[in-house]
């Protein structure tokens, strides 16, 4: 048995739908009967026919927000869809900083719990069950809903391999946005882009990670040095993040991006359960640190126990003499 | 400037942590502490207080057992005083009956100018408790803020973007999201600990808060099927360096056919 109706909250860049919404689709078109696609911005159009690839049929969309914070409006506008009548099973969207703010919102909107952090989704008779892991992803929780529908989801990047179902465009639907009041009153007024070097953290083959076992900021060039020899994505734990050495879109982990390269070389890092499920899903995993009874050690395929600070160095060194 | 934090004093992240095989919910008996993450948004309602010139901050958790451990230890670096709910009702509370319990807590607060949170706590790290308390007490919001200005009654934030930031500008009364790392938390002195010590803890059940039948197992959404261990993941080799272990990993690549 499956679903009657699932709808996905899509994100979109540049006229291209986003990775993470690819992913979700492939999933949740197998559970549910129809998909449909909520999507934030002004052009609908631009994205309808990548959506009905992957087997959405309608897209209903708000236009473009004029700068507003999407979390209010969108929730709102999905809130007035479902109390008109229009109730999907699910309501389904990626653990982003956007997909948090909407599903937060209108699970207090319309009185639902929202459960995050998903890694898979299944039908159980009539039931939605999802899987999060929990405990840096040594266990993993299967939760059903007990209450009515719209059941909210929220699903970690790079948990499905994205696929196309060859289907034909979305058709588009505008919905309206109701006056969010004060509530809305939140506004983007400027928006700033980190410039960075090389591949992204998404898209790299290699991943080459620092953690606080560095010692100090300045250290952090050594990891930069060896992914750039490496053509590899500089990335860095959250304890480095929050101490300022690198800027937060570095972050892999729980809190940043869930990485899953060919390989992974974290050095200097511990391996706490925050880092670890946003890392341990890659084929090859390289830990450096001076801790033998690090739990980084657990899921690495080559240890090495001892100094980043004399390692690092002698890699590089080794490295370019190739 | 009156500045309310959600705070929630959590088990020590260095103990493993483990679920009750009755419950099948996360097991919170053992000593807990003030979240980490919790500390930026003290230390960040503490300097937009003294920057303001007057104003104080308030304390808000909700917490097993009436802990106050991890509230003392934010008393001591200089909060004013502290709400805490604690009721054996809420055992199995979901994140949206989280939020309930904190929107009515913090709506006791009178004059509150602006509400702070962390983005998630790091033990059940669910992400969305922040935007339902915002959803609930129907004030603006603003996630994942890493700098906050206050421009009359207006916040001009730095807000956190997959690739790099964006500047929002909120009216006030408004809550905010914090990221970790925004600000150094001050360690408290010892006469902030003594201080605390005698800080207000008032203490409220979920019946003060009318939300009776509304949380807890009762109220939850959802509810637990099953727990299982996910596949391991073998641990591979692990040599000490002898001074050479650089070739190791040399060879490791090269096998990857990967340089």
């Amino acid at each position: 048995m499956s679903l009657s109706k699932i709808w996905v909250l899509a994100e979109a860049s540049d006229g291209k739908v986003a990775t993470t919404t690819l992913e979700i689709l492939t999933k949740v078109r197998e559970l549910a009967g129809t998909v449909e696609a909520i999507y934030a911005g002004g052009d609908a159009d631009a994205i309808a026919s990548q959506l009905g690839e992957y087997g959405v049929s309608k897209v209903y969309t708000t236009g473009d927000l004029a700068g507003a914070l999407p979390g209010v409006p969108v929730a709102n506008a999905i809130a007035a869809l479902v109390q008109g009548g229009n109730v999907p099973d699910a309501i389904v969207a990626a653990t982003s900083y956007v997909g948090r703010d909407i599903a937060g919102r209108l699970s207090a909107k319309l009185d639902r719990t929202v459960i995050t952090n998903n890694v898979d989704l299944e039908v159980d008779g009539d039931k939605l069950v999802t899987t999060e892991p929990v405990f840096g992803g040594s266990t993993n929780v299967k939760t059903t809903f007990t209450a009515a529908g719209p059941h909210l989801v929220l699903v970690r990047p790079k948990s499905f391999a994205p696929e196309s179902a060859g289907g034909a465009a979305a058709a588009v639907e505008t919905i309206a946005v109701p006056d969010s009041g004060k509530s809305g009153g939140a506004v983007i007024t400027n928006r700033h882009v980190e410039e960075r070097e090389g591949p992204s953290l998404d898209e790299a083959a290699i991943v080459v990670s620092g953690g606080r076992g560095l010692g100090e900021a300045t250290s952090y060039v050594m990891v930069e040095d060896l992914a750039k020899l490496l053509a590899a994505a500089p990335g860095a734990s959250r304890a480095i993040v929050d101490a300022g050495w690198v800027p937060y879109s570095y972050q892999v982990g729980q809190t940043g991006k869930v990485v899953k390269p060919t390989v992974y070389i974290a050095a200097g890092i511990s391996g706490a359960t925050q880092h670890m499920v946003g890392m341990k899903g890659s084929k090859n995993i390289i830990a450096i640190n001076k801790d033998a009874e690090a739990p980084i050690f657990s899921v690495s395929d080559l240890g090495i126990v001892g100094d980043v600070h004399k390692i690092l160095p002698q890699l590089i060194e080794a490295l370019k003499a190739r | 400037m009156n500045v309310v934090v959600c705070v929630k004093q959590i088990p020590d992240p260095a103990d493993p942590g483990a679920l009750d095989p009755t419950t099948k919910t996360l097991k919170r008996d053992g000593k807990l502490i003030l979240d980490e993450s919790d500390s930026y948004g003290v230390e960040m309602a503490l300097q937009l207080v003294t920057a303001a010139g007057g104003g104080e901050v308030t304390l808000v958790s909700m917490a097993p057992n009436g802990e106050v451990s991890g509230l003392r230890t934010a008393l001591a670096m200089g909060a004013a005083k502290a709400i805490l709910v604690s009721d054996d009702a809420l055992a199995g509370t979901d994140a949206l009956g989280t939020a309930k319990v904190l929107a009515k807590a913090i709506a006791r607060v009178e004059g509150a100018d602006l509400v702070l949170t962390a983005t998630e706590s790091s033990d059940g790290y669910t992400g969305t408790v922040p935007e339902q308390i915002a959803g609930l007490l129907d004030l603006p919001s603003v996630t994942f803020a890493k700098q906050i200005e206050i421009n009359g009654s207006t916040l001009k934030v730095q807000r956190q973007t997959e690739d790099g930031f964006d500047d929002v500008e909120c009216p006030m009364p408004a809550l905010v999201s914090v990221t970790a790392g925004v600000v150094e938390p001050r360690y408290p002195s010892f006469k902030g600990i003594m201080a605390a010590k005698s800080k207000p803890v008032d203490t409220l059940t979920v019946a003060d808060l009318g939300l009776e039948g509304q949380v807890g197992w009762a109220g939850a959404g959802q509810q637990i099927v099953a727990i299982e261990e996910a596949p391991a993941r073998e641990a591979g080799e692990v040599i000490e360096d002898d001074g050479t272990a650089f070739e190791k990993i040399v060879a490791y690549l090269d096998n990857l056919k990967v340089l």
